[in-house]
């Protein structure tokens, strides 16, 4: 399953790391951070509820970056 | 301006203002200590604080940490020489606050105007009820649905026209500006603007399916697709700043501990610290990590406006090595129209067998089948045709009226056993036999599109080495087309498979950093584009099978835009490789000098900022495409 979420963040960099995290978070098969258009698109693995995966992948981002913002 | 850069711009000014006037201010010790800190804290406490968490976190070199450290090395350095000169520290932190607000606006000002170049959703469908028009959300729109578009609105929603005249503007489309007109009855795609006359029409899809949602959907996800270039990038980054945090601790203590030990000179230690300060400014890798998904966005941006959607930067960067160029002949080079132009050694009325060869391929959808049921003129009755046999790359063999009838090629015959007249002039060769007997030929051709001799030419100035042409086609006329356009190499007489087949081979002879492009219409060699190195589907309008295939979608089906995706390519991959080389050679150059000590921490920040914006200027410059 796929998920579109928007996103805020400021720097490149921060997209980096913050897509480098979302990828090691559990449930998430792959996911990739769109600097540009300010998307995050999670892949997550079969039967995983994606709304506690995002909880856990927010709080891994703000971790990395403490200024970002993902909308849920 | 948001919010969050409103706040930074105020803080900058509010500490540009402290700084002057504690110039001014005559104190000294500690009360003009406390004065400085407080311009310090004001600028840079979200630094430190961002800086002090990620060392909880475990994640000790970032940006903000070399900052930090940076800044509050400078501070320490002024309060032990008892200089009381606490300007620096602050000015290097003001600096890449300014430095950081700039990049924000920057670059969020672009992707705003990027993204609204290539925004054509359309926001509302108008519905009629009870003689009034109605706004809804095109989500809500059910197929079947009759809508109106009024001259100057875009078109929601793919239907067909049931009432109304108009011309059409099709530039968001496919970056050209020819109209196009469409009567009643017409299929009309959505994204298109709506000119002169109020349009009905007769949705056909959702909006979710429709021609301008798939497009948006491709464009917005083009940049997911990461290049080389920006793989490259991330990975150097993560091993960069630790490289550079540890060179700097190795530059503070290992000089000053050999001159102490092992040359008997003083240790200079605030030197060497200040040095690695500087060392730390420096080294902030941003311009890189900026400017180089920012070119390829902007890359992607201004092809999609010329009518050339890239599915992602690495396809991007692998159309720039295109060396290779394959074709498909129908409908890539040629129109695709065919037309029968003389019917030869026939002994029945030539009407007569038009209508058996119309008759016999009736049910199939291959532009030569249509150009014959064309060339017949009259309407098909299904019902006189029975067991249709279709033989893949030869022809078909059905009954009309209980007659036997084979329409093929010369393979076609040879397996009948049937003796056949050898035409002499160019064109797709239709050999019938009709009830067991030859029955003679009919002769279609093809039209090469206008701009293809052009093409090829200007593929050949854009660095292409070699143009190669499959066909379906016989021998001869792929040869004339070949010859006429100027192509390297043709193979003839390919079934479906043997394209893929031939793809292949050019593919194992070619060395590994040269590309292969395959150029196709995208309806019937879906294989072959995702077999090649790059797959361009040209003609894309209004069909989802070659959005779907391609790896590069041309929405125009004019043979000289591949010409232009690849100079845009090349175009933008030239600005990644100047940038990155720019921004290593001045970070690479700057950190040297700070290691000797000939530039200070002015200077040092003056370059890190410098580098960005000017990278940032220059990835901007991938957008302006048009005149490639």
């Amino acid at each position: 399953m796929k998920k579109t979420y928007k996103i805020e963040v400021d720097c490149a960099n921060c997209a980096n790391l913050m897509e480098t995290e979302t990828k090691k978070t559990a449930g998430v098969k792959d996911a990739t951070v769109n600097f540009m258009t300010q998307k995050m698109i999670v892949e997550f693995e079969d039967g995983q509820d994606a709304a506690a995966v995002m909880k856990n992948v927010l709080k891994a981002c703000k971790k990395v970056e403490p200024d970002c913002e993902i909308e849920l | 301006m948001t919010k969050k850069q409103k706040k930074m711009l105020t803080r900058i000014i509010l500490t540009t203002v402290m700084l002057i006037a504690w110039n001014f201010v005559p104190v000294e010790g500690f009360p003009r200590l406390g004065l400085y800190l407080i311009a310090y804290l004001v600028i840079g406490y979200d630094i430190l604080r961002k800086a002090g968490q990620g060392i909880l976190n475990g994640r000790m070199f970032d940006e903000n940490f070399l900052m930090a450290v940076a800044t509050i090395g400078a501070f320490a350095l002024a309060v032990y020489d008892r200089s009381g000169d606490y300007n620096e520290a602050i000015a290097v932190m003001l600096f890449y606050q300014i430095g950081e607000l700039f990049q924000s606006y920057a670059v969020g000002k672009s992707r705003k105007n990027i993204s609204a170049l290539m925004d054509i959703r359309p926001d509302y469908a108008n519905i009629e009820k009870d003689g009034k028009l109605e706004q809804v959300d095109p989500d809500e729109v059910a197929i079947g649905t009759v809508i109106v578009v009024q001259p100057g609105e875009k078109v929601p929603i793919d239907g067909i026209v049931r009432q109304g005249e108009s011309t059409l503007n099709t530039s968001a489309l496919t970056g050209e500006s020819l109209p196009r007109d469409v009567k009643e009855g017409d299929e009309i795609i959505s994204g298109c603007i709506n000119m002169t006359g109020v349009l009905r029409i007769e949705t056909t899809k959702e909006f979710g399916e429709s021609t301008v949602s798939k497009i948006l959907e491709l464009v917005e996800n083009s940049s997911s697709r990461k290049s080389r270039s920006e793989a490259f990038i991330s990975k150097f980054a993560r091993v960069y700043t630790p490289a550079v945090c540890y060179s700097a601790l190795a530059l503070a203590f290992l000089p000053p501990l050999v001159r102490l030990a092992f040359l008997g000179m003083a240790p200079q230690w605030e030197d060497w610290i200040y040095r690695a300060l500087t060392f730390l400014v420096i080294s902030c890798p941003c311009a890189l990590v900026i400017s180089i998904p920012l070119s390829f966005f902007a890359g992607i941006g201004g092809a999609s406006r010329e009518g050339i959607l890239v599915k992602g930067s690495n396809y991007l960067e692998t159309l720039s090595e295109a060396r290779y160029v394959v074709f498909d002949k129908t409908g890539t080079l040629t129109k695709g129209v065919f037309e029968v132009s003389a019917v030869h050694h026939n002994d029945m009325d030539q009407a007569k067998l038009l209508e058996y060869a119309a008759l016999a391929e009736c049910a199939s959808s291959h532009p030569i089948s249509k150009s014959l049921q064309r060339a017949y003129g009259k309407d098909i009755d299904r019902s006189r045709v029975t067991d249709i046999e279709e033989i893949g790359g030869q022809g078909i063999m059905a009954k009309v009226d209980g007659i036997s009838v084979a329409a093929g090629n010369d393979k076609l015959m040879k397996r009948l056993g049937m003796a056949y007249i050898d035409c002499h002039s160019v064109g797709t060769i239709i050999h019938m036999a009709v009830d067991g007997h030859y029955a003679g030929h009919i002769v279609i051709s093809d039209v090469v599109k206008p701009h293809a001799k052009e093409a090829m030419e200007a593929l050949k100035k854009a660095g292409v080495k070699k143009t190669v042409m499959l066909t379906g086609d016989a021998k001869r006329v792929a040869q004339q087309v070949a010859s006429e356009l100027g192509i390297d190499e043709v193979h003839s007489e390919l079934l479906p498979g043997d394209k893929v087949e031939q793809v292949e081979k050019l593919l194992a002879a070619k060395p590994e950093k040269e590309k292969l492009a395959f150029v196709g219409d995208g309806i019937n060699d879906a294989p072959v584009l995702s077999r090649a190195d790059i797959g361009i589907a040209m003609g894309a309008m209004g069909s989802d099978a070659a959005i779907e295939a391609a790896d590069v979608v041309l929405m125009d089906d004019d043979p000289m835009q591949i010409a232009k995706a690849i100079r845009i390519s090349r175009k933008c991959i030239g600005i990644v490789y100047q940038n990155i080389v720019f921004a290593l050679v001045i970070k690479f150059g700057c950190l040297a000098l700070g290691a000797l000590g000939v530039a200070n921490m002015w200077f040092a920040i003056f370059a890190d900022v410098g580098v960005m914006v000017i990278a940032v200027l220059n990835a901007i410059r991938a957008l302006n495409v048009h005149k490639l």
